[in-house]
């Protein structure tokens, strides 16, 4: 073997490797967050709740008023998990709000055929039903997209429409009210020691696990490669229309958790009450420094990219400003996210 | 040459449309050798490369693997007799780590239950990936930073590594320094000669004369889809290599 030296070709980027194996600490988690943008927003966030709190102590900052926030954020925390994979896979689902009206649709009647909607049975059966209803059709949509090969904004365009009708077809166009007092009475209005609610709790702990498996898990490994290069995971073997499906499928199935959820919180369907829960779920994600173009995905960032709407609304009412500028915020940091996104990728991407 | 091949095409025929890539192809490797494969644009070079890649099904023609029949259906079939290839538009993940990307569909998973669950053993797959960046003398000393924050030629032997890696018998790099800088360039050129000294074939395509013959053991040459002429390396010249290119020579016996 012939002996070169190490060839150094740019030490631009070269960061070094004893970092790379130093042992992870709270520390280093939280300036690793800090360097990310996902800080930037976390601080933001932060920042909202300083100012509404210092305006008006008394009402604010309460533990019944934030309970009210953590409640509002909630169900869309939910179908934002299920959206910050399939962004991350440089996809797009508009169909989620649908899939949960769909979901709680046919939960409901499938819950008023058991035990006369009430009791634990009903529950039960409508937990399985909303569940199917949603995977069924977030398979729909993944299949669409990798069989089809249609491009995933008009496949869910499409379901967003097609499924929301359905429901109104089942349903006459008329609110279902068949809800289990025991689910309305645990999942609903209980909370857990008295104090959390156990729709914040359920919204939580999926956030948390799915946050681990799209950071720690291969499957989280090749939602990314997908969106960063699909080619790329093509060639190396992945088989891209298969996770894609799975994706799609995933973000179906959490619509017809947050379609039991959501039934709990209101007793009942809510039909005309999800329209812009895509467009919400969609500005959380991006928000939070998921990348609109893919490959780049925190589920932390989601987390607080759903709070800063539900924050921003709950502050304006508060202090009686026409919550009406909660919507114009949003717009403007959703605007302003997507720039940042671009810029970065823009200085990043020197070659 | 009495040596048995490596990787053998004989009579390959590849039409697109109307347009005839490859009108009758023959090409060889033989083990342990760096062959450059050069022609003019349109010779074929590119059709041939997909087909011995499994990227694309040949129209008629044989292939040969250590002297036996083999169909590559997919790139799958050829990375599991040992072939690895270099895209020109080098085919990473941007967004993800060198060792994300070297392991890239072939992860290594944690021990035991967890594992089981997906978990990646991401402290081993960096360890592996720093050590063969090391073994290959590649120049990437980070990683864990994102691949976009690097340089071309970082990028480059990034891909290069990951080829080597899990190439047993056959690397195949189109264009490996064709978007690179002179230093960048020869790095990677030195990167070839390692990975050639550890068993592995190198098939190089490339336009650039002096780096083919400062590189490769052997030339073969393509011309108008058919190869047009063989040589050892050491025996010839630039000009030859030209004259063959252009059609302005004519090795009887290569086709």
């Amino acid at each position: 073997m012939t002996q070169i030296p190490e060839t150094d070709l740019d030490t631009n980027g070269a960061t070094d490797a004893e970092g790379a194996q130093a042992p992870p600490s709270a520390l280093k988690w939280l300036t690793d967050r800090l360097a990310d943008s996902t800080a930037f927003i976390f601080v933001a966030l932060l920042a909202m709740i300083l100012v509404f709190t210092v305006l008006r102590p008394d009402a604010f900052a309460t533990v019944n008023n934030l309970r009210n926030i953590a409640i509002a954020a909630s169900i869309l925390l939910v179908l934002s998990i299920g959206q910050t994979f399939v962004i991350g896979t440089a996809g797009i689902d508009i169909s989620v709000g649908s899939m949960l009206v769909f979901s709680g649709v046919v939960a409901s009647l499938a819950m008023a055929e058991v035990g006369g909607g009430q009791g634990w049975a009903s529950v039960g059966v409508g937990v399985a039903v909303s569940l199917l209803a949603g995977g069924f059709w977030g398979m729909v949509n993944g299949l669409l997209v990798t069989k089809v090969k249609l491009p995933p904004l008009i496949v869910t365009l499409g379901t967003f429409g097609g499924v929301l009708g359905l429901a109104k077809v089942l349903t006459g166009g008329i609110n279902l009210r068949t809800v289990p007092n025991e689910l309305v009475n645990t999942l609903g209005i209980g909370r857990a020691f008295g104090v959390v609610p156990w729709l914040v709790i359920l919204a939580l702990v999926l956030t948390a696990i799915f946050g681990v498996v799209l950071r720690y898990t291969r499957f989280g490994r090749y939602t990314l490669a997908i969106g960063s290069n699909e080619e790329a995971a093509r060639r190396v073997g992945i088989d891209v229309d298969l996770h894609l499906l799975k994706v799609y499928t995933l973000s179906g199935l959490l619509a017809g958790v947050a379609g039991i959820m959501n039934l709990a919180r209101f007793t009942n369907t809510t039909i005309q009450g999800h329209d812009t829960d895509n467009l919400q779920s969609i500005a959380a994600v991006v928000i939070g420094g998921t990348s609109l173009f893919g490959g780049i995905a925190t589920m932390f960032g989601t987390l607080v990219g759903v709070f800063i709407p539900t924050t921003l609304q709950n502050g304006f009412v508060i202090l009686r400003i026409q919550p009406f500028w909660q919507e114009v915020a949003v717009g403007a940091v959703l605007i302003l996210a997507v720039y940042v996104d671009q810029l970065k990728r823009r200085a990043r991407n020197r070659l | 040459m009495a040596q048995q091949t490596l990787l053998q095409a004989r009579g390959i025929v590849k039409n697109f449309g109307h347009v005839r890539a490859l009108r009758g192809c023959d090409f060889d490797v033989y083990p342990g050798e760096v062959v450059a494969m050069i022609g003019d644009n349109g010779a074929g070079k590119s059709t041939l490369v997909k087909i011995v890649a499994g990227v694309q099904p040949p129209d008629n023609g044989e292939l040969y693997f250590d002297g036996e029949p083999v169909t590559l259906a997919d790139p799958t079939e050829a990375q599991a007799l040992g072939i690895e290839t270099v895209y020109q538009d080098l085919a990473l993940a941007p967004d993800l780590d060198p060792a994300a990307n070297l392991f890239l569909g072939r992860e290594v998973l944690k021990p035991g239950l967890i594992g089981k669950l997906g978990f990646l053993d991401t402290k081993a797959m960096t360890a592996k990936t720093l050590a063969a960046f090391k073994n290959l003398g590649a120049g990437v000393q980070s990683a864990t930073a994102p691949v976009a924050t690097m340089s071309g030629g970082q990028r480059q032997s990034i891909a290069v590594s990951r080829a080597a890696t899990w190439a047993d018998r056959l690397v195949i790099m189109d264009e490996p320094t064709a978007a690179l800088g002179v230093v960048q360039s020869r790095a990677v050129l030195e990167l070839i000669r390692r990975v050639r000294d550890q068993g592995i074939a190198v098939i190089i395509i490339s336009h650039n004369m002096p780096e083919v013959l400062s590189v490769s053991d052997r030339v073969e040459v393509l011309r108008l889809g058919r190869r047009v002429a063989q040589f050892v390396t050491a025996d010839t010249d630039m000009e030859a290599l030209v004259a063959a290119m252009t059609g302005a020579r004519v090795q009887e016996d290569a086709g």
